[in-house]
């Protein structure tokens, strides 16, 4: 019985987070990496080969994209069942996993079943426990199907990156228009932060899709998160659960998002905003 | 271009996730359904490229009966038929949907060119559909994509990374998953929904498979615990809001 982890980069907490794991669902564990150019169905392939060569308990990466999208390859060439974004695992014969559903509003408990178990690791479901691993390189399989990036275009780049920020000030359907925005953007300006907005906003088209925190947006672990007219819908939360404070400002004092705040402020984010904005610069100025 | 799309019913679930007596599901008593919003602008992206390309697109649902308010949905903003895999209440294993999409596709007169769907599913989020119906298929895949263009017969994917984008050239027939943000999805308009109610809809009753990843029950997870500190009300909470942003170190 072993662990086979597949490792892009071992410098990456994910992949750090896999390993960690993969030692809790069995003491051998082996680490490889692919060598050459990332191509996902290739990449599955290769997988399967090892699987075949080596026979392990179970095959376990992390619940990156390309963690997800390699499994998926590996699970769709084994024709067996995968569990994605996995946060624990007990024995058992077929064993028990739990994994997130709803960008981690929820938690599902699963048997899953086949002779080899594949699992992709959810991101921070586990600290990683820094043993040291030998990472053995193998050459990738060739497949028919295999389809890699032919190029890498750069992103637009301005300001303050929101997966990166250390503040976010974001607004939701309350800042109640596009101009309404003005007010966040200084405040962030202000603090050296990014800018978010909920999807309500960008459905709206009120900001960028590139502005949206949340399960289908951008996930952030900013110091902390200023969410301003933001209900607090569990699309929101599951992008902005990484910070480590939550300031919500909400007329509603019945608004979900403050079981979620660590700080609350009760009023129209039209007057307190401007106010804290205006605060700041008097504390600057003293 | 012949387009089919993979879309999903799932509740809208607003603040609160609050679980069926036997804890195999939502309790949807008072929660409205839409598609799941990676696979709506799927089908936004569909009805844009057969407005470009000319062609038809197709919606595919395994869903309950209710998911044909989803299928009507999806024709109201111009898709052109849909195919309806009737499920029981009893959810699905990816293996199971992807081979009734499989057999479901393959079963078509007019093959498609391009299938597409969503990254994930806003409720089970499995990641793995798109890659599995791929693979059945023998057709190349690339997932997480938010632009698509044609180039001589190919599809230009990209898909973005850290640091930028990565762009893939598909050979068709091919299939792509998207993610939200490769476009708006419009709204409805009433004529759009008046057109719907007589597209054509073909409806059937698979037979679902024991599940290999099966769901025992689902759990909500721990309360964060957080005694949430109140600043104060209003404008007036201003100098206190300042005063933790201080000691946070973030001013």
């Amino acid at each position: 019985m072993s662990v086979l982890v597949l490792v892009e980069d071992p410098a990456d907490e994910l992949a750090q987070q896999a390993l960690t794991f993969a030692r809790s669902v069995d003491g051998d564990v082996a680490a490889i990496s692919i060598s050459g150019d990332y191509a996902p169905a290739a990449w599955g392939q290769t997988l399967a080969d090892q699987v075949a060569a080596r026979a392990p308990q179970a095959v376990i990466a992390a619940g990156s994209e390309r963690g997800n999208e390699v499994l998926a390859h590996a699970a769709a060439i084994l024709d067996l069942p995968l569990s994605a974004n996995t946060i624990a695992f007990a024995a058992g014969s077929p064993p028990t996993v739990t994994r997130v559903r709803w960008g981690g509003s929820l938690l599902e408990q699963a048997l899953l079943h086949g002779s080899t178990l594949l699992m992709t690791v959810a991101p921070h479901a586990v600290a990683a426990d820094g043993v040291a691993v030998e990472l053995e390189v193998v050459s990738p399989s060739q497949h028919a199907l295999a389809v890699a990036p032919t190029k890498r275009v750069g992103a637009a780049s301005g300001g303050v990156s929101l997966e990166d920020a250390d503040v976010v000030v974001s607004g939701g359907r309350g800042v109640g228009s596009a101009d309404g925005f003005a007010i966040i953007e200084e405040l962030a300006e202000l603090l050296g932060g990014a800018v978010g907005c909920s999807r309500a906003v960008t459905s709206a088209g009120w900001r960028p899709h590139t502005d949206q925190v949340g399960q289908t947006g951008t996930k952030v672990a900013p110091d902390i998160y200023i969410a301003c007219g933001i209900s607090g819908a569990t699309q929101h939360m599951a992008g902005c659960k990484g910070a480590k404070k939550l300031l919500a400002i909400n007329e509603d004092g019945e608004a979900s998002i403050f079981a979620h705040a660590d700080y609350g402020v009760i009023g129209n984010l039209h007057e307190v905003v401007p106010a804290i904005a205006a605060e700041i610069r008097k504390a600057r100025a003293a | 271009m012949h387009i089919c799309v993979c879309v999903k019913r799932v509740p809208l679930t607003g603040g609160k996730i609050t679980l069926t007596d036997d804890q195999r599901a939502l309790s949807t008593k008072h929660l409205g359904f839409t598609v799941s919003p990676h696979e709506e602008c799927g089908v936004e992206e569909a009805v844009q490229i057969v407005e470009r390309e000319g062609g038809s697109v197709t919606v595919l649902t395994l869903g309950p009966a209710e998911a044909e308010e989803q299928l009507r949905d999806m024709m109201a903003i111009g898709a052109d038929r849909a195919i309806h895999l009737v499920s029981g209440a009893e959810e699905w294993d990816p293996q199971a949907t992807a081979a009734a999409v499989v057999a479901a596709i393959g079963a078509e007169e007019q093959q498609p060119d391009l299938i597409l769907f969503g990254n994930e599913s806003a409720d089970a989020g499995n990641y793995q559909v798109a890659i599995r119906v791929a693979h059945a298929l023998g057709m190349p895949s690339v997932t997480g994509v938010k632009k698509i263009t044609f180039e001589s017969g190919r599809a230009v994917c990209e898909q973005e990374v850290a640091g930028g984008r990565d762009i893939y050239e598909l050979a068709l027939p091919a299939v792509v998953s998207v993610k939200e943000g490769i476009n708006l999805p419009r709204y409805p308009s009433v004529p759009g929904r008046l057109r719907a109610k007589r597209k054509p809809l073909e409806a059937s009753n698979p037979r679902r498979p024991a599940a290999q990843l099966e769901m025992v029950k689902l759990v909500l997870p721990p309360d964060s615990g957080k005694q949430m500190q109140v600043l104060g009300t209003g404008a007036e909470a201003a100098p206190a809001v300042v005063a933790v942003l201080s000691e946070l170190g973030v001013l």
